[in-house]
């Protein structure tokens, strides 16, 4: 897995981008501790903005609402809870000692 | 059946004369009563409370009847009438000139008069008193030829009188005999943060001083003091106290009480079967009342009695919150600890200038009575909760802790909240749900938040109220929300949702609350937490395109701009390769920044003198101008300079939606300013004021508001409009739709902003200075601060390679973003 930041330089309900193998990975950290990492690529808006999104609720499931129309993906899985038929790919990620580890892009669940 | 209509006779029109008068018509008395009112002053009753306003808001403002007359037919009032003389026997008043009126029921509300002790040279020219609009008008008058004057007594009323010299720029002194400041209200301690808050005001305090004479030959030049240095004075202003206006009374021989006023039974009457007193005149069982709630509770009284009901005054509540010099001080109950085998609990922070007391009975149980001085937030709940004698909390001390506030107490329903007009937080709610109004908040106004807090837990404590709250995560409107922010000072959305929402937020309350919080905090948009909660145009200070990339729009006040300005702004873009334009609000838009690029670009803005334009919040935008009488043969005033002062004065403005203006030369109307939030064309006389003007998806057309204003009205009603919209439009609602959804629509504006009904201009107009003056530049804080600018990075890991998923294509010789297909996954990147 790639180490990409320290767990503190990510805000608690933020995102950062990190480059990851070329591409352009979104990370994230909820009020609950735990860290997400999901494809900065919006595919609503094709462009690659996710990690800038507010993060929030729906319900119990933690979502991005993406910065450029507002679509929110589910953290956990990337489906886009406004729109079925569209999924955002996520990536594996884990905390090691304070510092974010982030691995392969997952299969679809 | 009554066949012949009686006459009700009422001596005085101030507060309480005037409150008989309204409670007799609303009540129906006037269907057997005609009522004839004589009053001494000139004008009808207005608001002694709120009187050191009067330098503010004008007379007008002030009143309590505008119009002059009473609606009802059957209420005669006469004003700069004199009654000298009542005669009980044969049941009439003589006027002073003369006139004779024969009465059935006669009510005395005569008030009060100052107290003068007799000290030599109190009549000179340069001495004052402080009781009428007149009084104050005087002092006025003589304060523009003085350099320092005296206000003798450390009173309520003399620390009033106080701040009203201060305000009119006088170097001020507070002459009182007791050891401290607001002896009656405040113990030792109290009186003691309170005497360094008014000397950190640069008022010079004197306590334990007696005042021996005024000096002066033809008028005032100084005060003698008891044992000490004389003052060197040229006006003062004597608050020592008042005496009930009792002469009447005491030449018709009525009963008088000891200590003054007219003696009376627990039914206000005098101890002429047909005579009543009601206000500060009377002295209900002896004693005096110098508070307006007792006076209008005896008014319901008599009333209520003249209607042959059983209504009896049972003493009153002397609870006093004020903001005194701009210091909260508040004091209630039991506040001086006399009952038996109270025990105290003090709080006090002497750096903030904040001390807190509460009186608890000996076992512990209930809460007696309390001072605060500083922050008197809790009074709200600690004034009903006295008074109610609801148990305490376990911890009763988390009550005056800073962060308390008296939070989780819930008030009896029976509670009290408004003690000004007697309404119990039950007369809240049944109102609330009726859908009207009650009075509590109308008089002095102390229990304002405390009644906007029981409608909003009621509201948020049914939870029917979903379809107007704000997102699956409030029961709130947007209105309700900023009240609640504001009531309870919240600072952080985590407090926010945890105390009053469910869940982590979303898209739509977390921008919500980050407006709010930036109109009630000011402050950066971007310090600590609240960043989180920014869309990302204000979280980047920028406007996203479509590619992923930012617009930048300096400020270009009015549209004014130098040649170098516009060399400069060309260079930039120039050397930063962005696509440039000019905007429809009059200034430049610079397109296809990278997030990371930002702060480069506007380190070279901010050198060359520019500053945010804001065009990325819900905030004021532009306040677009013609050129105006300087260069326009057609133009009447310079529009100009109004333009650039007005968006200067309200930029970084944070509110529901954007907000726009504009300001026109003349009628020609060439900066389409009634097409904006606020317009403003000038007259020959002044300036027109258009509100709720609209382009966009729904049009609309600005409307006039009010006419030929000077400018420093103008300005004024601004504030107010402004403010009361930031404060009670729905999110994302611009000033027209806003106006529409009012009851009242545009009447009721006006009569909230020119004729500020609410008694809200001051509040509003203050909280626009605030806003003026914690007014800063988000880009120049942004570019100065090392932990701000770390977050304007393409990667975390990667800080300056930009996204490969961003690109660009050329069009008419500029760039232009290129739709990117996402991120192509190199061999092996599934892995
Ligand atoms: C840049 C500009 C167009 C231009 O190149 O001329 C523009 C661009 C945008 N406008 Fe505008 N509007 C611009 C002048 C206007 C005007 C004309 C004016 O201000 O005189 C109007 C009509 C007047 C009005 O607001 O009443 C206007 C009515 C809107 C509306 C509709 C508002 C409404 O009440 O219906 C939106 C949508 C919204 O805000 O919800 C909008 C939204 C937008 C946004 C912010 C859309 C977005 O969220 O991305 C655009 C992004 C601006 C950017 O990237 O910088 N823009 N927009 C103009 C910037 C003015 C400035 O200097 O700040
Ligand atoms: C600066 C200031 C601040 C105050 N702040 C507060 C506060 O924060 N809270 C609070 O509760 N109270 C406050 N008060 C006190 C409050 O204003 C009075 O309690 C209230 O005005 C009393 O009302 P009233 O009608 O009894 O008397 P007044 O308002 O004095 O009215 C009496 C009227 O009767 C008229 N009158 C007298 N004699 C005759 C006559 N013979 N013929 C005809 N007319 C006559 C007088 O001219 C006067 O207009 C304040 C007072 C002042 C001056
Ligand atoms: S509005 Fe009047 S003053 Fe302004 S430019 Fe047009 S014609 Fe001239
Ligand atoms: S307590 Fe004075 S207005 Fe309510």
């Amino acid at each position: 897995m790639t180490p990409v930041c320290r767990v503190d330089q990510i805000e608690v309900e933020g995102g950062v981008a990190a480059l990851v193998d070329g591409v352009a990975v979104a990370i994230f950290r909820t009020h609950d501790g735990n860290v997400y990492a999901m494809s900065n690529y919006d595919p609503c808006s094709r462009a690659s903005v996710l990690a800038r999104g507010i993060i929030g609720t729906r319900g119990g499931t933690p979502f991005v609402a993406s910065p450029m129309h507002k679509q929110a993906f589910d953290l956990r899985t990337g489906q886009c809870l406004d729109d079925a038929a569209v999924r955002v790919p996520t990536y594996d990620v884990r905390v090691d000692e304070g510092v974010v580890l982030v691995g392969p892009r997952l299969e679809s669940p | 059946m009554t066949h012949l209509r009686k006459r009700i006779v009422v001596v005085g029109h101030g507060m309480v004369g005037h409150r008989f008068v309204q409670a007799a018509i609303e009540r129906g008395l006037t269907e057997t009563h005609d009522i004839t009112v004589l009053a001494a002053e000139a004008r009808p009753a207005y608001d002694r409370v709120a009187l050191t306003s009067y330098f503010e808001v004008g007379a007008k403002a002030l009143s309590l009847l505008p119009k002059g007359r009473y609606d009802d037919p059957r209420v005669t009032l006469r004003t700069g009438s004199e009654v000298v003389a009542v005669s009980p026997r044969r049941r009439i008043v003589t006027l002073s000139t003369g006139e004779d009126l024969h009465y059935d029921a006669l009510v005395l509300a005569t008030g009060a008069y100052p107290f003068v002790p007799p000290v030599p040279g109190k009549d000179l020219p340069g001495v004052f008193v402080y009781r009428t609009i007149e009084d104050l008008e005087a002092i006025r008058k003589a304060a523009r030829r003085a350099r320092s004057g005296a206000v003798v007594g450390g009173g309520l009323l003399g620390l009033e009188a106080a701040n009203a010299l201060r305000r009119l720029g006088l170097e001020t002194h507070v002459v009182e005999l007791a050891p401290r400041l607001m002896a009656i209200q405040v113990d030792a301690a109290g009186g003691r943060t309170l005497s360094r808050h008014v000397e950190r005001l640069g008022l010079s305090v004197h306590t334990g001083a007696m005042t021996e004479a005024i000096l002066g030959a033809r008028k005032v030049t100084g005060m003698a003091l008891k044992d000490r240095k004389s003052l060197d004075v040229d006006l003062v202003v004597f608050s020592a106290g008042i005496r009930p206006q009792d002469s009447l009374a005491r030449a018709a021989e009525l009963a008088v009480a000891e200590r003054g006023g007219i003696l009376v039974d627990e039914h206000c009457r005098t101890s002429d079967e047909h005579i009543w007193a009601i206000g500060e005149c009377a002295a209900p069982g002896g004693v005096m009342y110098g508070l307006v709630a007792p006076g209008y509770s005896m008014a319901e009284v008599v009333v209520d009695r003249l209607l042959g009901g059983e209504g009896s005054f049972e003493g009153a509540d002397m609870s006093t919150k004020l903001k005194l010099l701009g210091v909260d001080v508040a004091s209630f109950g039991d506040a001086h600890g006399t009952t038996e085998g109270a025990l105290e609990l003090t709080y006090a922070d002497d750096v903030t200038g904040v001390y807190k007391k509460l009186v608890i009975s000996e076992d512990g149980r209930r809460l007696l009575g309390g001072v605060l001085v500083g922050d008197a937030s809790a009074y709200g709940v600690l004034r009903p909760l006295a008074a109610s004698g609801l148990p305490l909390p376990d911890n009763p001390e988390d009550l005056i802790l800073p962060a308390g506030g008296g939070g989780g107490l819930t008030l009896p329903t029976e509670a009290q909240v408004c003690s000004c007009n007697d309404v119990t937080k039950g007369d809240i709610i049944a109102a609330a749900e009726a859908g009207a109004v009650t009075r509590a908040g109308t008089t002095c106004g102390s229990c304002k938040a405390q009644t906007r807090k029981i409608i909003e837990d009621h509201y948020a404590g049914q939870g029917q109220v979903v379809d107007r709250s704000i997102c699956e995560h409030f029961p709130l409107t947007r209105q309700e929300l900023f009240d609640v922010v504001a009531v309870h000072g919240y600072r952080s959305f985590d407090r926010i949702v945890e105390a009053h929402g469910t869940g982590r937020g979303c898209d739509i309350c977390k921008p919500a609350i980050a407006s709010i919080l930036a109109s009630q905090l000011g402050g950066h948009v971007l310090a600590g937490s609240t960043r989180t909660l920014q869309d990302t145009n204000d979280a980047y200070l920028a406007n996203i395109q479509r590619n992923g990339t930012y617009s930048v729009v300096p400020r270009i006040p009015g549209g004014e701009i130098t040649p170098e300005g516009l060399i400069v702004i060309g260079e930039i873009a120039r050397d930063h390769g962005l696509y440039t334009k000019i905007t429809g609000g009059q200034r430049i838009d610079l397109l296809g920044a990278r997030m990371e690029q930002l702060p480069a670009i506007w380190r070279r803005l901010v050198d060359a003198g520019f500053e945010s334009g804001h065009a990325y919040g819900k905030a004021l935008r532009t306040v677009k101008s013609c050129v105006g009488s300087t260069w326009c043969r057609y133009g009447v005033q310079d529009s100009v300079q109004l333009a650039i002062d007005l968006e200067l004065r309200y930029r970084g403005l944070r509110s529901p939606h954007k907000l726009k203006g504009g300001v026109s030369g003349c009628a020609r109307e060439c900066a389409e300013a009634r097409a904006k939030d606020f317009g403003v064309i000038a007259t020959e006389k002044g300036w027109n004021l258009y509100v709720g003007g609209n382009g966009g998806a729904t049009p609309a057309h600005a409307r006039l508001l009010a006419g030929d204003l000077d400018t420093a009205t103008l300005v004024r009603y601004l504030d107010r409009f402004l403010m009361y919209y930031v404060r009670t439009a729905d999110r994302l609602q611009r000033t027209a739709s806003w106006i529409d959804s009012l009851d009242g629509g545009l009447d009721r504006v006006r009569e909230v902003v020119v004729d500020d009904v609410l008694g809200l201009g001051t509040e509003l107009e203050e909280a626009m200075a605030r806003h003026v003056d914690g007014y800063f530049d988000e880009w120049r804080a942004t570019i100065e601060d090392p932990e701000k600018l770390a977050r304007f990075v393409s990667f975390v890991n990667a800080p300056d390679v930009p996204d490969p998923d961003i690109s660009f294509r050329e069009e008419r010789g500029q760039i232009a973003p290129a739709v990117s297909l996402g991120p192509t996954i190199p061999v092996g990147g599934a892995r």
